[in-house]
């Protein structure tokens, strides 16, 4: 501060022109208004930084943080032995932001040869004025990473999954497939599309002016991956059904055909095969025939491989024993003004030779010993009429008409397996109470570990074990089946020739079928095979479903390693011819 | 009291300096452990894709058809087999 020592005397840098006399409001305005804007920055920056601190936050915040997503897979789907049916495996997808893709003419011959497209193809969709385009979606990783070496601009890579089946369209039916965005559209990969479908994961970090990650800031999101799931299909006894199915249906000429192959112990689909099928991994051609999958999704008469229901029936009622005589004699039974014949006149039967020789008339004359509403209660019991409850998309329930509305010769038809509709897995699953001791138990799709919960009795053992004696006299020579023999093991089950109905009539075409199972002496496995509209000169079921039934089994039961039962009469011959020589 | 004051700012620069050093390391550290993690992933994938080849290789036609065609094996017809009774087993 100068020190004023007089008015008159002056220094020299001091000059009495230049004395302002200044009013003394203004200095305090001054300093009034620079204690003002102090105050107004101080205000300013209290409201930026601590009452509404968010929006500079969040802009700091976006300078070096970020977001990023963790991909999480679908499940895989495997066979009981752990052989992978379905997987999901990243690959790449590759994109262009058209306004910002600036390519020189030999850049755009790079990405084209690399991407497998004409080079004019793409340099037409580069001009697109859409904001963004894919320019090719699925690419092997490899590739990918060539790309992204290439550090084109405009054009930038994504992380996408694409489902392989490696089994093709042996379980196309069975393990179904997804669509572009891991959504299951058919088969287990839509029954369990919530176990599958994985959920990702996020984390948020600070990635420095490198691009590194540097820290991880707040909490992770751990990502979940899709469940496995572990079905009960055994692809080895999978790919014999089907095999022998396609071989089957063009030897017969067939329009198509399915066939089942249930564990009688637990409950299992050890495998499930239709023809026509699909190959999953290229679905370009489909059609509804190759996608249905018969065995569940399509309900035929199933004629007479319904016979032994009614007749364990009457034997469970106490109306016939296995050794009863019916007289099927001549051949023919009217009811009504309908008539019931068989394909073959028979004479005088015991029950245990109408399942063997497979008569219609006997049927329906044990049938009449029957109530409506036992024979309903029984069908019902066993399955028919509703859905398997498998979880598949589609399955049906067939149709059992309610008792009540049964006439006579309906009664009749039905117990030889007409007027009613099933799908082959039912009459599969209906087909493990003989194979069983008289009891049903649930079918499952994947694998059942200890025993299966809920199993319900329909028949007794006593009438089981009958009924499975006489379905193992079907086999033998002088039954329907004959074709149908294993050697080695005792089989036991029952053919099927059922007219098909177009427009409620009954045409001259043919649904055969066979259900079995084996070793007789216990059994361990159940097959079902149904061929529709053999076109050959066979059509009767134990010519046309027998052998197959029979190859597939044979296998099936070498494949489990299930001991023959049978007399071991071939290996003592084979010795005796050893120690002959 | 200037030594003392002289001794506490060599405190500080040096516990200054270890934060840095520590933060550094940690940094280090922190990246070498999002390498592994990424490998990880990476490996995760590549078990995928060969268990994916593993059973495209595996699948049953493709072993029925070299069975069939380059080592000529067949199913042996049905009276070619001999049963023979599991050990142990009666009679």
């Amino acid at each position: 501060m100068m020190n004023f020592k007089g008015a008159r005397a002056h220094k020299f840098a001091e000059s009495p022109v230049l004395k302002l006399r200044l009013p003394a409001w203004r200095s305090r305005l001054m300093g009034l208004l620079i204690v003002g804007g102090f105050a107004l920055l101080i205000g300013r920056s209290f409201y930026l930084q601590v009452l509404n601190n968010e929006f500079l936050q969040e802009k700091g915040e976006s300078r070096y943080k970020r977001e990023l997503e963790i991909s999480a897979s679908r499940g895989r789907i495997a066979d009981r032995n752990g052989d992978v049916l379905a997987i999901s495996t990243p690959m790449k997808s590759v994109w262009a932001l058209p306004a910002e893709a600036r390519l020189t003419p030999q850049q755009t011959q790079q990405l084209a040869a690399l991407l497998e497209m004409d080079a004019k193809e793409l340099a037409r969709r580069l001009a697109s004025d859409k904001s963004f385009v894919f320019l090719k979606r699925q690419l092997p990783p490899e590739i990918g990473d060539r790309i992204a070496a290439l550090k084109l601009p405009g054009v930038g890579l994504d992380k996408e999954y694409r489902r392989y089946y490696p089994t093709g369209e042996m379980t196309a039916h069975v393990v179904g497939f997804t669509g572009v965005d891991d959504k299951g559209l058919e088969g287990v990969e839509l029954a369990f599309q919530p176990q599958l479908l994985g959920h990702p994961g996020s984390r948020s970090v600070i990635k420095d002016r490198r691009g590194q990650i540097v820290e991880d800031v707040g909490s992770i999101r751990p990502p979940q991956d899709g469940k496995d799931i572990r079905l009960a299909l055994d692809s080895k006894i999978q790919y014999l059904a089907y095999s022998h199915l396609k071989q089957a249906v063009s030897d017969h000429k067939a329009k198509a055909g399915g066939a089942v192959v249930l564990d009688a112990k637990s409950g299992e689909v050890l495998a499930l095969v239709n023809w026509p099928t699909y190959n999953p991994n290229n679905r370009e051609r489909l059609t509804g025939a190759q996608l249905r999958n018969r065995a569940l999704t399509d309900t035929y008469e199933p004629g007479s491989v319904l016979k032994p229901f009614t007749i364990a029936l009457a034997l469970e009622a106490g109306k016939v024993r296995f050794d009863t005589v019916i007289n099927c004699a001549p051949g023919k039974l009217t009811i009504g003004t309908a008539t019931i014949s068989d394909a073959h006149p028979h004479g005088a039967l015991t029950v245990a030779q109408v399942i063997q020789k497979s008569s219609n008339v006997g049927t329906a004359k044990i049938a009449a010993t029957l109530q409506p509403q036992q024979m309903w209660e029984m069908f019902d019991a066993v399955g028919l009429g509703q859905p398997p409850h498998l979880g598949f998309p589609g399955e049906v329930g067939g149709r059992l008409r309610p008792w009540k509305s049964w006439r006579p010769i309906e009664q009749a038809t039905m117990s030889y397996g007409h007027g009613l509709s099933v799908s082959l897995i039912q009459l599969a699953r209906a087909y493990t109470v003989f194979a069983r001791e008289g009891d049903i138990i649930p079918l499952s799709l994947t694998r059942v570990d200890g025993d299966p919960i809920g199993a319900t009795p329909v028949f007794s053992q006593q009438t089981a074990r009958e009924v499975r004696a006489m379905l193992e006299l079907a086999v033998q020579p002088g039954g329907t089946a004959p074709r149908a023999q294993i050697p080695g093991y005792r089989v036991a089950g029952k053919t099927g020739t059922a007219y098909k109905i177009e427009g409620g009539q009954y045409v001259k075409k043919y649904v055969a079928s066979f259900v079995g199972f084996a070793p007789a002496s216990d059994p361990r496995l159940v097959v079902a095979v149904m061929i529709d509209e053999p076109g050959g000169a066979a059509h009767y079921g134990g010519d046309v479903a027998g052998p197959i039934f029979a190859t597939v089994m044979s296998g099936a039961l070498r494949t489990l390693g299930v001991p023959p039962d049978a007399p071991v009469r071939m290996a003592e011959s084979h010795a005796a011819r050893k120690e002959a020589l | 009291m200037i030594r003392v004051n002289m001794l506490l700012l060599l405190i500080a620069v040096f516990c200054a300096l270890g934060a840095v050093t520590s933060q550094h390391k940690a940094r280090k550290l922190f990246q070498g452990l999002e390498a592994e993690q990424e490998r990880s992933r990476q490996l995760e994938v590549e078990f995928g894709q060969l268990q994916l080849e593993l059973s495209t290789w595996a699948t049953s036609p493709r072993i029925e058809k070299i069975a069939r065609e380059r080592l000529k094996m067949r199913v042996p017809e049905t009276g070619k087999v001999i049963n023979v009774a599991p050990e142990g087993a009666a009679r």
